[in-house]
């Protein structure tokens, strides 16, 4: 029996790690000076989708991601941590697409591979933090979703059962198949990279890439097509132009604006014992405190 | 017609402070636009919602009670709010951005094709101009909000799709009521002709939610500890002073990610935002994030090793020394010079 499970992840700038050279004079974003990194609660739903993998007989775990050649990066690692292999949507169409046009062209692509039981991914990505990828593409397939899930307490052919993290509490919840599923960051981490799987899947490629290193592996891609990461364009989805990028994004934005702060006249104190207690007798008599 | 819509969410018959916040918000923008203030509530029992929503100003509080409706699940309420927005053809609909808010906006932005904004800030009315369309668009909502990790603010318009969708996190509004006599109409909705029957698919189980104990946003008094204090053992010291001045206990997400405090104490863009009257950080560096989360605080007081710590910049006092020498320094004064 077979078990298809999409895990939908995303290359995000690291936005955790901001340096001082982060922001250019200007006021807007290097995003050069920042690294591209696999977003950390993706990693999470991977690894949900890698537990289900050795628990059902038949299943495989792909990644679907969109993004820019580079993303493929994130293919290989998912495939270097125990995915089957993934699939990369690029091209400069999808370019300027908000969450829902993002959501439009991934339920597309996902149509496009066939039956699928499951898909996770994370709640939200670092460079957005918007959280709603992952229920619009369950909209637009018309599948129902289970968000905030922290672990999947049983998986069956029909069925799913997830405990939820909420701000106050837990919930569990079952639902049918098939499920689009976002996982939680205080979800269980990624397990790390298999030294063997590394080995075997350090020359997967997508054809671009196989292109710009200019290299000739014909023979090696030939005998092992596992290493070929499928890339497609948007011809390769059926799609109405319309939905996509910037026409298909309802959300415009207006402004971009620095974040800086006035700064305050402050009194400077060391933790002398006399300063300390002269600052505890003004708060005490203008009624701050006490 | 072309109203501005809440969505009410609501625990155990009680309407949470996340949405009688917004309503809040809700009311102003309304009176700016002219327009009117509608509530939905989806759940069951919702007899009390109506007493209390009115105060707050809502013109038109929608009620779908249904057994199933509650606890929250999302195709059925998605379908409610769906098939309702296509009836009333709100202008603006808010919802908090929660576990729920965050589950159902999107789903229902899709179904209708309107943009949402998640996590805003700040909600105001102006204009817009589409240079390449030439087009000029008057009162449209701006939903500012913070991205790349903080580092910058975006405002966002929604120009052509209806309705304008934000959510807004619990604590960044505040809460005020307009008029207590205040009664508004309430219509009753027949649930079976919004939500099918094939909704119900996704059931829950078990469901363990605690009320919150803690009540960071109402106390007058933060003492707030980052990634500085070292360890959760450090935190008892916060804890100690916070006892001492009757305050509460706040955390930067660093500290939280690093298990020294609760994810419950968390302050900042993705914690809870705060306006107390003393802030007191202890520890913390002052990233964007965090600041954005304490600046309105009426008076701030930085404890810090580094004398260059960004967060000094917004501070009234700035200490430069250890929290193990300060913090008990400040609990031996107060308690020496407060009658």
């Amino acid at each position: 029996m077979s078990f298809n499970i999409i895990v939908l992840a995303k290359q995000v700038p690291d936005t955790r790690n901001v340096g001082k050279d982060a922001m250019k004079a200007d006021g807007t974003v290097n995003r050069a000076a920042l690294a591209a990194i696999y977003n950390p609660e993706d990693l999470n739903a991977l690894e949900q989708a890698l537990r289900l993998k050795s628990k059902i007989e038949g299943a495989t775990v792909y990644v679907l991601t969109m993004g820019p050649a580079r993303a493929a990066e994130i293919i290989r690692e998912s495939m270097y941590r125990g995915a089957d292999g993934g699939y990369l949507l690029s091209g400069r169409e999808f370019a300027g697409s908000d969450t829902l046009a993002t959501s439009y062209a991934l339920a597309c692509a996902i149509r496009k591979l066939g039956k699928v039981d499951l898909i996770v991914c994370g709640r939200q990505a670092i460079d957005g933090d918007t959280a709603q990828v992952g229920p619009q593409v369950a909209e637009k397939l018309g599948f129902p979703q289970i968000t905030y899930a922290e672990e999947i307490l049983e998986c069956t052919d029909k069925s799913i059962t997830i405990k939820r993290r909420l701000e106050r509490g837990v919930e569990v919840v079952k639902g049918s198949l098939p499920m689009v599923v976002t996982v939680n960051g205080s979800a269980p981490e990624c397990r790390p990279r298999h030294a063997k799987l590394t080995l075997k899947y350090k020359k997967a490629a997508t054809l671009s890439e196989k292109q710009d290193a200019g290299a000739d592996y014909t023979d090696l891609y030939n005998a092992h097509p596992y290493l070929t990461i499928t890339e497609w364009g948007v011809s390769d989805i059926e799609h109405d132009i319309q939905w996509l990028g910037l026409s298909g994004s309802p959300t415009k934005v207006k402004q971009i604006e620095n974040v800086v702060f006035t700064a305050k006249e402050s009194k400077r104190l060391t933790a002398s014992d006399v300063e300390i207690e002269d600052m505890m007798i003004e708060l005490i008599a203008n009624h701050t405190i006490g | 017609m072309n109203n501005i819509f809440v969505y009410l969410e609501i625990e155990d018959g009680i309407v949470g402070d996340v949405s009688l916040e917004l309503l809040t918000k809700g009311r102003s923008l309304a009176n700016q636009l002219k327009c009117k203030l509608e509530a939905v509530a989806a759940g069951y029992k919702l007899d009390d919602i109506g007493a209390q929503v009115f105060a707050y100003g809502v013109d038109t509080l929608y009620l779908a009670d249904d057994k199933r409706l509650a606890p929250y699940t999302t195709l059925p309420h998605t379908s409610l709010l769906v098939n309702l927005f296509k009836e009333e053809k709100p202008q603006i609909a808010l919802m908090g951005a929660t576990s729920i808010g965050r589950d159902l906006g999107p789903r229902v932005s899709s179904a209708l094709f309107s943009g949402l904004t998640a996590d805003c800030t700040s909600l105001e009315i102006g204009t817009y101009e589409d240079k390449k369309q030439g087009k000029t668009y008057e009162n449209l909502l701006y939903q500012i909000r913070p991205a790349f990790g903080g580092n910058i603010v975006a405002t966002i318009v929604n120009p052509d799709c209806r309705p304008q969708m934000a959510t807004v996190r619990e604590g960044v509004m505040k809460k005020e009521i307009v008029d207590v006599k205040f009664v508004g109409k309430t219509k009753k909705l027949d649930v079976s002709k919004y939500v099918s029957d094939t909704d119900y698919v996704v059931e829950v189980i078990e469901r363990h939610i605690e009320k919150s104990k803690l009540n960071i946003k109402g106390s007058p008094i933060i003492v707030s500890g980052g990634y500085g204090v070292g360890s959760a053992e450090n935190f008892k010291l916060l804890y100690d002073l916070a006892h001492t001045l009757g305050g509460e206990v706040g955390a930067s997400r660093a500290a939280v990610d690093a298990g020294f405090a609760e994810h419950e104490r968390q302050i900042g863009q993705t914690g809870t935002t705060v306006r107390p009257k003393l802030y007191i950080a202890c520890g913390i560096s002052g990233q964007i994030q965090h600041i954005a989360g304490m600046q309105e605080s009426a008076m701030i007081i930085a404890i810090n090793n580094d004398p260059k710590a960004p967060i000094n910049a917004i501070a009234d006092y700035v200490i430069t020394g250890s929290i193990e020498e300060v913090l008990p320094k400040m609990i031996k004064y107060y308690k020496k010079n407060s009658k």
